[in-house]
């Protein structure tokens, strides 16, 4: 009954599925997975506290908040917000692709940002529907939601793809974590390294298709109002 | 040795600044269920601290404790001071873009440091924390007891789920020793020819963009992908660890992009946004994700062989 062992597997896609405390699932997927292969209780408590103990490092990047938090009481986020706002006369697309790569620059370098309620509702969406206004006029509902939807997408691309080049990000360690545990000689900051292209490959997607954006805009728009297609 | 007492030194810190977060708890009489949630974040801040000199089982049925706390869902944020618009605002305009210095330090220290420096890269990241912190005092004139103060409040606000990367990385012990990955292999080796390396990267990449989509979790995909694919059918092949690793754990963020489970990124957002449909984020970002993708199997395949 080899296949028991993947129990454990079943138990997390499940809890993660239902939203069980993410915790409680993951410590029960190990046990249970222990216990249906052949290890006592002590056996599977032993590895558990012992990887832990060994990849307490998963857990460096705490050492890291009070800097991030004092700047954020001094003003971090509303600098940031001056900065982006300062983009002007770009169209739509060009307003989205400058904040991902924003958005990338700040996953890089350790900003832990809630970038969708923080950045595009009050800013980025506004700005990309105002330079879209300014351009063709008035805009319908299908082109509205279009441009709300980019403007939250190039916060996921810019978040995902930029920020395991901060060797203090929590995926990073986990990386290390895992593999370190499976054996590998491996660190932080080879990993970062090996996150660069990805990340910057990213932005030049990302860019590639704002640019899309626009010149479908253009099309639909520039034939109905006459704009300066 | 300097480098585990370092290390050491670093996870007593880690500890230090669990223990605020449960006096935190402590104070905020709001909170119905505020001495389990110290106790949760007290326990925390002993395995860190003192975890190395106990018996391992004690350090495991610790963790036991933790997970029963959260799971009776006792563990919950407290209020303390929030962040207040208007003096950020004040400060803002008052310090400038001098701001940014501190968090650009950060990384870019950490990197110098690891480069540079014979504490390795994981020491690295704590020597950049204090030095910025130094850096932080100058730039905003903050008070000693801002430290304490802004690094339990976000600390709390990141919560429970903070220490996910160092449990997903123990239960990837548990899946390795119990024969898990065994297992997975076994399965797949049906897939992968012998010998096949750009089909063992396409599957290996392909699993953990499936698994990120059914679990909507990328870190829980990897340790279960990278046990049972990526180590025997790309690492152990002789494959750059690092380069797997990287490229694998963002491989599964392209499925992030197109799952309805990361609600958080792909759902709420289009809500916040008042969309008409709420999958319009995730129909914009397929044709992105699709190609990120074909990029990262590509990607991974000329480098990491």
């Amino acid at each position: 009954m080899e296949a028991l062992k993947l129990i454990g597997i079943l138990i997390v896609i499940v809890g993660f599925i239902l939203k069980k405390d993410t915790i409680a699932t993951v410590v029960i997927a190990g046990i249970v997975t222990g216990l249906v292969s052949g290890m006592s209780l002590i056996e599977v408590l032993e590895i558990l506290g012992k990887s832990f103990i060994s990849q307490r490092v998963a857990t460096v990047f705490v050492l890291t908040l009070p800097v991030i938090g004092i700047c954020e009481r001094y003003g971090l986020k509303e600098k940031a917000v001056d900065l982006i706002g300062k983009v002007k006369n770009a169209t739509a697309g060009k307003v989205i692709t400058i904040y991902q790569i924003m958005r990338a620059l700040g996953a890089a370098f350790s900003l832990r940002l809630s970038g969708h309620p923080q950045f595009v509702r009050p800013l980025i969406n506004p700005m990309a529907q105002g330079a879209a206004i300014v351009k063709y006029g008035e805009l319908d509902k299908e082109t509205e939601d279009e441009l709300k939807a980019y403007c939250a997408a190039s916060d996921n691309y810019g978040n995902f793809y930029a920020q395991l080049c901060f060797i203090g990000a929590a995926g990073t360690l986990l990386i290390v974590s895992t593999l370190s545990e499976q054996g590998c000689d491996i660190d932080a900051l080879q990993v970062a390294m090996c996150s660069i292209p990805i990340a910057v490959i990213s932005i030049v997607v990302g860019a590639v298709n704002n640019h899309l954006l626009d010149r479908r805009l253009d099309r639909k728009y520039g034939k109905k109002q006459g704009g300066k297609a | 040795m300097i480098n585990t007492i370092l290390s050491e030194i670093f996870y007593c810190l880690i500890g230090v600044i669990f223990i605020l977060v449960g006096i935190r708890a402590l104070k905020d009489e709001t909170l119905a269920s505020r001495s389990l949630t110290a106790a949760f974040w007290f326990l925390l801040a002993a395995i860190f601290m003192v975890g190395p000199y106990l018996p391992q089982a004690a350090v495991g049925a610790s963790i036991v404790v933790l997970a029963v706390l959260t799971g009776l869902n006792k563990v919950k944020p407290s209020k303390g001071e929030a962040l207040d618009a208007e003096q950020g605002r004040k400060e803002a305009d008052r310090l400038g873009n001098k701001i940014f210095v501190p968090v650009v330090c950060l990384a870019g220290l950490a990197l110098l440091a690891a480069t540079f420096l014979p504490f390795g890269a994981n020491n690295a990241i704590g020597i950049s924390g204090l030095v910025c912190l130094v850096i932080v005092f100058a730039v905003t004139g903050a008070p000693a007891k801002a430290a304490a103060n802004e690094g339990s409040r976000l600390m709390d606000s990141v919560g429970i789920t903070g220490i996910l990367p160092q449990l997903l990385a123990a239960l990837g012990a548990v899946f390795t020793a119990a024969g898990v990955g065994d297992v997975i292999s076994g399965a797949v080796s049906v897939l992968i020819p012998e010998g096949n390396m750009f089909i063992a990267v396409l599957v290996y990449c392909a699993g953990m963009a499936l698994f990120t989509m059914i679990m909507g979790n990328g870190f829980a995909a990897f340790s279960v992908i990278t046990v049972g694919i990526g180590m025997p059918f790309l690492i152990a092949k002789g494959a750059n660890p690092a380069v797997v690793g990287a490229l694998g754990l963002s491989a599964g963020y392209c499925g992030t992009l197109v799952t309805p489970m990361a609600a958080n990124f792909n759902i709420m957002p289009a809500a916040l946004l008042e969309m008409r449909n709420k999958y319009g984020i995730i129909k914009a970002q397929a044709v992105v994700a699709a190609v990120m993708f074909a990029l990262h199997v590509a990607i991974m395949y000329f480098w990491a062989l």
